[in-house]
């Protein structure tokens, strides 16, 4: 007997394989923004603070609807991309990943930005001293500093990416096999009288992912310690 | 030479420093807290831009108000080394001694590490070393850029009186050997009689007196007219 019918282990991959790509896109932008918010005073700092963590306090739904208007066949960028190179991004795979890494980047820079303003200014004024440059200084000093927070910003953000909801439902649709992620699926069989064995395990898979994301997250950071460090 | 003539003003608090030393040995430079040596090392390093005046060293400008020439920190050829040592935590000391290095494995670089007796930690990671180890390896590590100035801003501050005396020691030996002249700032008058060519005396932001081989003498002429003039460009 298999332990999870073809529609649950779809709907697993899916959210896994979204959850990844939506990392992997997100994490250099996630980075300079982190670095950038950290590191640096500028005017209107404390606008983009607020404008890169909305999506934490926006309902999803909310989220999925501005994404809906922004990427749909009618929307702003949605339409140029399907009238000039045929791309249609609601109700695919792309709006899924694009619904992933919306939900995910605030937590994801919030974990690196943290972490950048934790750094020393010093050792970056002890490497200017040395004749580095700053773009060297950046990649030899400042990002392994700023590790422990990308580690944990990065599983955080996976973990919530796995767990979305509202804004797929709303960008990307149900679709089973292409659109329908593990939430999706749980509220598909929710909604189905006698399904609820299915249910059950799909909620235990959830609550398996999540765990072992955030027990991931907390091992690596004791790992790197608070400077980047192995012990 | 090191002139330094300059203006600095940051809140109710004015540096105001006329002074030009010898590009050798190693200069004390003392005062209370406050006193204003840490805003003249800032602005030595290039870490903070004085409101006016001027920095030369060897006849090259490395700040002048007037001819707006502010050498950024990395080009100033000024090698710095902070109370705590700063070392880079993930990388280990000999990977910290390469990161400015001109020339990795010579004859200086020997000499550095031997003077200094740091090659039994090489290959440790900082967060392994004593607090006495930590700030050897950070002056090294300042040295291997072969600066033209090195600024020592409280190494030994945080160190027992044992470790103290013993890198105290150090210091006046990497210094013979590599002759790179030193500006070490302290608040402790008997550090830097031990230590020192000279003494640099700070007071409310001011240079009160100058002396040499430690000693304190008459007080210097701490000039206010002016001072951006007597700099070489």
């Amino acid at each position: 007997m298999e332990v999870l019918s073809p529609m649950e282990t779809s709907a697993l991959l899916l959210s896994l394989n979204a959850s990844a790509w939506a990392v992997l896109w997100s994490l250099p932008l996630a980075v300079g923004f982190g670095w950038l918010l950290g590191t640096r005073r500028f005017p209107g700092h404390a606008a983009l603070n607020a404008l890169v963590h909305l999506p934490l306090v926006l309902p999803p739904v909310v989220l999925g609807y501005l994404l809906l208007v922004l990427l749909g066949r009618n929307g702003v960028i949605g339409r140029p991309l399907n009238d000039l190179f045929g791309i249609r991004i609601a109700f695919s795979g792309i709006a899924v990943v694009i619904a992933c890494a919306v939900v995910g980047f605030p937590l994801m820079v919030r974990a690196i930005r943290q972490s950048a303003e934790a750094i020393d200014p010093r050792y970056a004024r002890a490497a200017r001293s040395l004749g580095a440059s700053e773009p060297r200084i950046f990649c030899t000093v400042t990002l392994p500093l700023m590790a422990p927070g990308i580690l944990t910003g990065t599983t955080l953000a996976f973990a919530r990416a796995v767990g979305e909801f509202g804004a797929t439902i709303t960008l990307a649709g149900n679709i089973p096999g292409r659109t329908q992620t593990l939430p999706l699926a749980l509220f598909t069989v929710t909604q189905t009288p006698g399904q609820e064995a299915e249910a059950m395990r799909l909620c235990l898979l959830s609550l398996v992912l999540a765990g072992a994301a955030l027990l991931i997250s907390e091992a690596l950071s004791r790992r790197m310690g608070p400077q980047g460090v192995s012990a | 030479m090191i002139e330094i003539h300059l203006r600095h003003r940051q809140g109710a608090f004015v540096l105001d420093v006329d002074l030009a030393l010898p590009a050798r040995g190693i200069t004390g430079l003392i005062g209370r807290s406050g006193s204003g040596k840490s805003t003249l090392f800032a602005c030595l390093a290039g870490h903070l831009r004085p409101t006016r005046g001027c920095i030369s060293l060897r006849g090259r400008a490395l700040y002048h108000s007037e001819a707006k020439i502010d050498v950024p920190p990395a080009r100033r050829g000024i090698g710095v080394v902070f109370q705590e040592g700063l070392l880079f935590p993930h990388m280990s000391v000999a990977r910290n001694l390469a990161y400015g290095a001109r020339n990795v494995g010579t004859e200086f670089w020997n000499e550095v590490i031997a003077a200094l007796d740091i090659r039994h930690i090489l290959d440790a990671k900082p967060a392994r070393l004593s607090g006495g180890e930590r700030q050897r390896a950070a002056i090294a590590r300042a040295l291997m850029a072969e600066p033209e100035l090195l600024l020592l801003d409280e190494p030994v501050s945080a160190l027992d009186p044992g470790l103290k005396a013993r890198t105290l020691e150090l210091i006046a030996r990497v210094q013979a050997r590599t002759r790179v002249p030193m500006i070490y700032i302290s608040h402790a008058p008997e550090e830097v009689r031990r230590l020192c060519d000279q003494v640099v005396t700070m007071q409310d932001g001011r240079v009160v007196s100058v002396t040499s081989e430690g000693r304190v003498g008459a007080p210097y002429a701490a000039g206010t007219a002016a001072p951006e003039l007597r700099c070489a460009r």
